[in-house]
């Protein structure tokens, strides 16, 4: 190791720097603007929303495996109202109070001045704001569970005229809630992605080219690019829906003038992108793993940007795919069903890289590695379904069914559960300065991956099979209540009930390596980028100001021929 | 103590004025995303013609020439602080916060006069879109007038007068979203 990088284990003394500035206790995480403990307050509110969202999902399957039971738990049985409420806050949670927080807020505002060498966001405040605005959205919308009527019940997608009247959807209050809270969430991320980007743009450490950035930064900012041009033609969308919710205009409202479809294509205009807005953060997450762990560079550096750049541009032309069924004309359906197509493209070419990067290197089948290699399995399953849904003609057969349900959790489950997984065990000597038990975390493994496949490939099948989604009690129509489809729904509820048991393993490991784990070093991976040259947990400010790394290099230059060591960090000089 | 992060400048731009070109691109889809839905119910619905005919375009004509004017002041403003002239630039920033307050006191009469004559919110397509994207500007031009306020204030002690320039560019996006909205409110009858 250089004497530079020597140098910086001697970092001891700063902490002490640093110690008195602002106020202390509590008050210090409410009021912090250290971008690590903002990221924190993102990844625990995250965590806490992903257990009310897996509590949802455990009680509607229940209730389907086992319709009229007494959920354990539950205080009772489901009504019709209840499941639709359970479904309806399970998707707009788990989307965007779990998988938005953790994977681009928590992990960007942790990682991107760490990896690009900076001290902290370019805009302290307004990190604070979007955390703080963020957090009031998430009061709003536990509060929306709980008012009287009920919680809203018309779906994630909020599709007028249901969402708009209450006399049609019965939640006057719930809704509304609803409504401003996604709306208060939305402008959070705006500010918080405001923040990433300029902070990519124009504090990077001196000698770092816009092709020196590691592959997550980059992924998280595009993401951020692509959610802040997405977000807001939904956001007028959501103004109006509020007025016609409270003030009684008919935007989406036949009778007057207006037309329900326009909700349809505002939301999809953001609906879709969204999708890369979380997938693209997870893919970079597996990009840092597998080079760490294969040590081998990574296969097509700039082939990847300019790929996700592609991605970026054409999720912008996909969104009507969500509306086959929507009485569309057939032509722009074919328009959209081509752009479907093609997107694939780049996605495949992403999958193309892993492997190749994978190709003949040195692999280490640790935890973080294992859940990397999931993560390109499984999404590799929700790709490929989701050329039959962007394909007109199929669609009408499947739209609404569980295949589609099957189709966007193969996707959204490797994004927003695995990439975070991979993420979580991957950074957590990083972030709390001790390593993670390796056999709690690969029996952690093997039962989430098992039970996950378990749960979703039977939707698939009961999908195929004409099983539509929403709906309460299938032993309400005869075609669906057979034998066989009931078993198939039984065993997905069981193997959910294994895999929510999974987590608790999770949870113990996290605790017990927080309390009794092994001491990390500053580099445990042996990995390139900049986070991995300051102490584990790294101080407030991250380096000590005189010490500011300085880059030299890609963060991808492991098993160098002719260096000693087989990696090569972006701040030594030689 | 300022991070260093925000002292650092790797495109050569300063770090405010990129994140002002970021706001303005989400405000742009914020308002394309209202503005496309309504020419297109416009183009379905040529009865909206009838409502439009009500609208006061010499009212509407006066407050494009105030804020056209207050964008100016805004620009005189800008020269002022890039002379170091602090508190002149203060000076052009009260005259551009005056403009914002004459365009909302029109506004408010003209709100006032329409909703007396039974023209409200709920009383059909054109009007629901009229009072929410003239609305949604209004309330940019407050909040563009408060923070240009605070904005003013430093810079008559002649402090942070780069803002001078920041809060310009933003009044000019202000400015030219009116642009848009005048014609398809008030002109096209």
């Amino acid at each position: 190791m250089s004497e530079l990088a020597v140098d910086l284990t001697h970092g001891d003394a700063h902490h002490d720097d640093h110690a008195d500035h602002g106020p202390q206790g509590w008050l210090k995480y409410l009021w912090s603007t250290d971008h690590k403990v903002i990221a924190m307050q993102y990844m625990f509110t995250g965590m806490f929303m992903a257990l009310i969202g897996g509590f949802m999902a455990y009680v509607f399957r229940m209730q389907l495996a086992f319709p009229g039971i007494e959920v354990p738990g539950y205080f009772g049985s489901v009504s019709p109202g209840e499941y639709n409420a359970l479904v309806t806050n399970h998707g707009t949670i788990m989307i965007f109070w779990v998988a938005m927080p953790v994977l681009l807020a928590a992990f960007g505002n942790y990682l991107i001045p760490l990896m690009v060498g900076a001290d902290d966001m370019v805009f302290p405040k307004i990190n604070r704001l979007s955390f703080q605005v963020f957090f009031v959205s998430t009061i709003v919308i536990l509060a929306s569970l709980v008012v009287e009527g009920g919680g809203f019940a018309g779906a994630w997608t909020a599709y007028p005229p249901l969402s708009a009247d209450s006399t049609y959807n019965l939640t006057p209050l719930g809704s509304t809630l609803w409504l401003i809270g996604v709306g208060l969430e939305f402008v959070a991320f705006l500010l918080g992605g405001i923040n990433f980007i300029t902070t990519l743009m124009n504090s990077r450490a001196p000698g770092m080219r816009a092709f020196d950035v590691p592959i997550v930064v980059w992924m998280i900012v595009v993401a951020s690019i692509l959610f802040m041009l997405s977000v807001g033609p939904l956001l007028a969308g959501a103004i109006m829906l509020l007025f016609d919710q409270t003030l009684g205009t008919g935007f989406f409202n036949p009778a007057t003038g207006g037309d329900p479809i326009l909700w349809q294509h505002l939301f999809w205009f953001f609906g879709h992108p969204e999708v890369y807005v979380v997938l693209l953060p997870a893919m970079g997450v597996v990009i840092e793993i597998i080079t760490t762990f294969a040590r081998k560079k990574l296969f097509a550096y700039r082939t990847v940007i300019f790929t996700i750049v592609a991605t970026g541009v054409l999720s912008f032309f996909v969104w009507a795919h969500h509306q086959f069924v929507a009485g569309i004309d057939p032509r722009m359906a074919n328009i959209f069903t081509v752009t479907t197509l093609l997107i694939s493209v780049p996605i495949a070419e992403l999958c193309f890289i892993y492997i190749a990067t994978l190709y003949r290197g040195s692999i280490t089948l640790s935890t973080p590695m294992l859940w990397g290699l999931a993560f390109v399995a499984e999404f590799l399953i929700g790709g490929v379904t989701g050329i039959f849904l962007g394909a007109a003609g199929a669609d009408i057969y499947f739209h609404d069914t569980y295949f589609v349900l099957a189709h966007f959790h193969y996707t959204f489950f490797p994004i927003a559960i695995i990439g975070t997984f991979a993420a979580f065990t991957y950074w957590f000597p990083k972030m709390f300065g001790k390593m993670m038990s390796e056999r709690l975390g690969k029996w952690h493994f093997w039962f989430t991956i098992i039970p996950f496949n378990v749960i979703f490939i039977p939707l698939f099948v009961l999908g195929m099979g004409g099983q539509h989604r929403r709906i309460y009690n299938y032993q309400h129509f005869p075609e669906l209540a057979g034998d066989g489809f009931q078993s198939m729904r039984i065993i997905a509820t069981v193997a959910l009930l294994v895999m929510l048991a999974a987590q608790f393993i999770f949870f113990y490991n996290c605790f017990r390596s927080w309390r009794a784990g092994a001491k990390a070093s500053k580099n445990p991976w042996k990995a390139n980028s900049l986070e991995w040259t300051t102490e584990s947990p790294p101080p407030h400010g991250n380096w000590r100001p005189d010490r500011m790394p300085v880059v030299y290099r890609g963060p991808y230059e492991y098993s160098v021929p002719g260096r000693e060591k087989d990696y090569w960090p972006q701040n030594e000089p030689k | 103590m300022r991070p260093i992060a925000t002292t650092r400048a790797a495109t050569g731009t300063a770090t405010g004025k990129l994140a002002v070109w970021w706001v303005l691109a989400s405000e742009v889809v914020i308002f394309g995303g209202l503005l496309a839905s309504y020419v297109m119910f416009r183009l379905g619905h040529p009865e909206w013609a009838d409502a439009a005919a009500v609208t006061n375009t010499y009212i509407g004509a006066f407050n494009t020439w105030v804020l056209l004017t207050s964008s100016l002041t805004a620009v005189l403003a800008h020269q002022a602080a890039e002379r170091g002239d602090g508190k002149r630039a203060a000076r052009w920033l009260y005259c551009t916060i005056l403009g914002a307050a004459t365009f909302i006191g029109v506004k408010t009469y003209e709100w006032w006069y329409e909703i007396s004559h039974g023209y409200t919110i709920t009383s059909n397509g054109f009007w629901a879109f009229y009072y929410s994207a003239a609305g949604l500007h209004a309330f940019h031009v407050i909040a563009g007038a408060v923070i240009m306020a605070f904005v003013a204030r430093d810079a008559a002690r002649g402090r942070e007068l780069h803002r001078v320039e920041l809060i310009g560019i933003y009044w000019h996006f202000v400015d030219i979203v009116w642009i848009f909205l005048f014609p398809l409110l008030y002109i096209a009858k």
